[in-house]
């Protein structure tokens, strides 16, 4: 029942990112959609994983974004958007709906038998462990490239560099 | 209801994805596209914990850590590019950025 | 069924708590900025003459705030106008789940721990919760359709988001000092004892990390010396300035319990939390009659002293007013007599009987939750007390303070934990 809840609001929260022509509103409905998925996290016992996604996701990514959007101030006329041609939007539509029968075609063959988990699953001292010792390579990459990317944007936003 | 099974979580990965990918190609607002990448970039995560939970191996749990990671890196960066992008031309409509064009 | 019963119960208590402290401590905050100014403080409002030293105020104020028009500008957002104080209020109170408020209870064959939810990684719930607190401060400086408050709005995220940094780092060293995540684990790890005689709290554990977690909690809550965005004389109270009656009663209400979860999370991590020093849970339920008798001999003799300062207080004021006034302290003073007796007549009484096992666990329990009340009222006083002492932060040194002192600061205490912890491995 909770699945069905969560995942109503992150599709809601999806669709109204999508369609809304105020993209403030869609950042809302965007964390509203995250908030969702992080509850789908904590439901497939991936605790870790769900503070993470409420964590770094709903609370510093989006809220950078709110910022940077708030920052712009655009008054509506710059919202105006020119819609896209018929010929586009039906071939762009076909593709997609193709895509996602190929995707849905191909998960409903997997198997559905479910595993029994350990009662450590997801927990911190798991994804650490892991971390340190199989993916330790990808994880100082990734700290590298983390700096490199707070030098970046710090160089990008200064007026006189 | 029924029992909820691995079908239901991947279904609805393929669907947010898909949302995001028409966000992407439909909207022209850059702040949205982004925010449409952002969608697509959670919805991969939400399969990656799913298969992590259905096979019992953490390493999905991990994977998703550094996606999340790589999407925090992301967004600065990308933000800032818009911003600049912002700075100098006054807009964030994709159609209007046309000055490598022809 | 049972289970579900304890935890209802539970988080009814818990919320119970969490919302009398802010009445508390709004009259604490009026009297302590008195007492500090060197004045008397609020002590008009009465209910048949009794004053309560301005505890009343609070009434006033509720039905103050419940009665005044809730006032809508024109030109505003409606639906996030009217949403943001609710997310405000609701995170804080959500982050009182993992606050663990004594041992765990083993009664009746069942273990009942003293928190709504022992979490896995207990102390990140609390940093992902109150890291979701910035949006009801942004939503309501955009949909306030005012220049004041969208630019206090902005400032405080900016600065809430700054130091959520120093605030996770600051609490890294004491994971690495107890090695557990889980709140509970790490209360019940300043239990031991170091070197002998000095409780392994967090403070004398890791310093440096408390310093910079205060400093770090104190602009997390907004509060002085950190509360540019909401100072009266700097911005016309910034993000909340738009807001009327009992949605600006949500703002006040969940900025006061921010600080009492501040106030908690600083108990919890560095203080002890609900350990009394040097007498783990065991010791205590080894002694529990003695317990018992002391923590009945303190709440009477307490209550005896107070009803003894009230006939000096009724003495004082004899005359000077003529009318229900003066009985003010005759009437608080009769009720603490009556009180003090009924204690020490429990005091008596708790000589002749035995206490059954998990009466001496409850004993214990109610130990360890009033020993942490103590330590929470005296950081909420701790914040009183700074708040009317230091000036405001200005907002380019408030950032300067987060980014270039407070982060290296942490990055430094997280190195020396380390270095340390190695250096105790290796023996």
């Amino acid at each position: 029942m909770a699945f069905y809840i969560l995942a109503f609001f992150s599709v809601l929260g999806g669709v109204l990112m999508v369609t809304r022509r105020n993209p403030l509103s869609g950042a809302f409905a965007l964390v509203l959609s995250l908030v969702s998925l992080a509850g789908l996290f904590a439901g497939l016992a991936a605790e870790f994983v769900f503070i993470l996604q409420v964590l770094v996701y709903a609370g510093a990514i989006m809220v950078l974004i709110i910022f940077t959007i708030m920052l712009l101030n655009l008054n509506p006329i710059e919202l105006y958007e020119a819609p896209v041609g018929r010929f586009h939007t039906v071939v762009l539509v076909v593709l997609c709906a193709i895509g996602l029968a190929a995707f849905i075609q191909v998960f409903s063959q997997l198997p559905s038998a479910v595993t029994a988990i350990g009662p450590d699953f997801g927990s911190i001292e798991g994804v650490g462990e892991l971390m340190l010792t199989r993916y330790l390579y990808p994880f100082e990459l990734v700290s590298v490239l983390l700096l490199v990317a707070i030098v970046g944007v710090v160089l990008l936003a200064k007026k006189v560099i | 209801m029924g029992e909820i099974t691995i079908h239901h979580y991947l279904y609805l990965s393929a669907i947010l994805f898909f949302i995001g990918v028409y966000g992407v190609l439909f909207r022209r607002n850059l702040i949205v596209m982004f925010m449409s990448i952002e969608l697509m970039l959670n919805a991969v995560n939400l399969s990656f914990i799913t298969f992590a939970r259905y096979s019992s191996s953490m390493d999905g749990h991990v994977i998703a850590f550094f996606v999340m990671a790589l999407a925090a890196g992301e967004a600065g960066v990308g933000l800032a590019i818009l911003v600049m992008v912002f700075r100098n031309r006054t807009t964030v409509q994709a159609d209007d950025l046309t000055l490598m064009r022809d | 069924m049972t289970d579900y019963l304890i935890i209802t119960g539970k988080a009814v208590f818990i919320w119970a708590i969490a919302l009398s402290f802010i009445p508390l401590l709004i009259w604490f905050e009026r009297k302590g900025a008195a007492f500090i100014q060197d004045r008397a403080g609020p002590n008009r409002a009465a209910v048949a003459g009794i004053r309560l030293a301005g505890l009343v105020h609070n009434i006033a104020d509720v039905i103050k705030l419940l009665l005044k028009e809730l006032l809508v500008p024109p030109h505003v957002n409606r639906l996030y106008f009217m949403v943001a104080p609710l997310l405000g209020f609701t995170f804080i109170l959500l982050a009182f789940a993992v606050i663990p408020w004594a041992d765990v209870l083993e009664v009746a064959g069942r273990r009942i721990s003293m928190q709504v939810a022992d979490l896995n990684a207990g102390v990140l719930f609390v940093l992902a919760v109150t890291s979701l607190n910035v949006y009801g401060i942004v939503l309501a400086g955009w949909s306030s359709n005012n220049k004041f408050a969208l630019l206090g709005g902005l400032r405080s995220t900016a600065q809430m988001i700054s130091y959520e940094i120093p605030l996770g780092l600051g609490i890294a060293g004491v994971f690495m000092a107890f090695q557990s995540v889980q709140l509970n684990e790490i209360v019940r790890g300043q239990g031991e004892l170091l070197w002998g005689f000095l409780p392994k709290w967090g403070l004398i554990v890791q310093p440096l990390g408390f310093v910079v977690f205060l400093a770090a909690a104190f602009a997390e809550t907004n509060r002085n010396p950190f509360d540019l965005p909401e100072g009266e004389s700097e911005i016309v109270a910034g993000y909340h300035v738009e807001y009327s009656g009992i949605r600006f009663a949500l703002f006040y209400m969940g900025e006061y319990a921010g600080i009492v979860l501040s106030s908690a999370m600083i108990t919890t991590l560095f203080f002890g939390g609900w350990q009394v020093p040097w007498l783990p849970t065991d010791a205590l339920v080894a002694h529990a009659p003695t317990v018992l008798r002391v923590l009945l001999a303190a709440g009477g003799l307490g209550a005896l002293v107070f009803a003894l300062l009230m006939v000096v207080f009724s003495r004082r004021i004899r005359g000077a007013f003529g009318d229900l006034r003066e009985y003010e302290g005759h009437v608080l003073g009769i009720f603490n007599i009556v009180v003090a007796a009924a204690l020490l007549i429990m005091f008596i009484w708790s000589y002749s009987i035995t206490l059954p096992e998990w009466g001496a666990r409850v004993v214990a329990a109610v130990a360890q939750v009033s020993t942490f009340l103590l330590k929470l009222v005296f950081f909420c006083w701790l914040f009183i007390w700074v708040r009317w002492s230091l000036p405001r932060f200005r907002y380019d040194q408030l950032m300067r303070l987060g980014w270039k002192s407070m982060i290296p600061l942490a990055f430094v205490n997280l190195l020396a934990t380390g270095l340390v912890l190695l250096l105790i491995d290796r023996g």
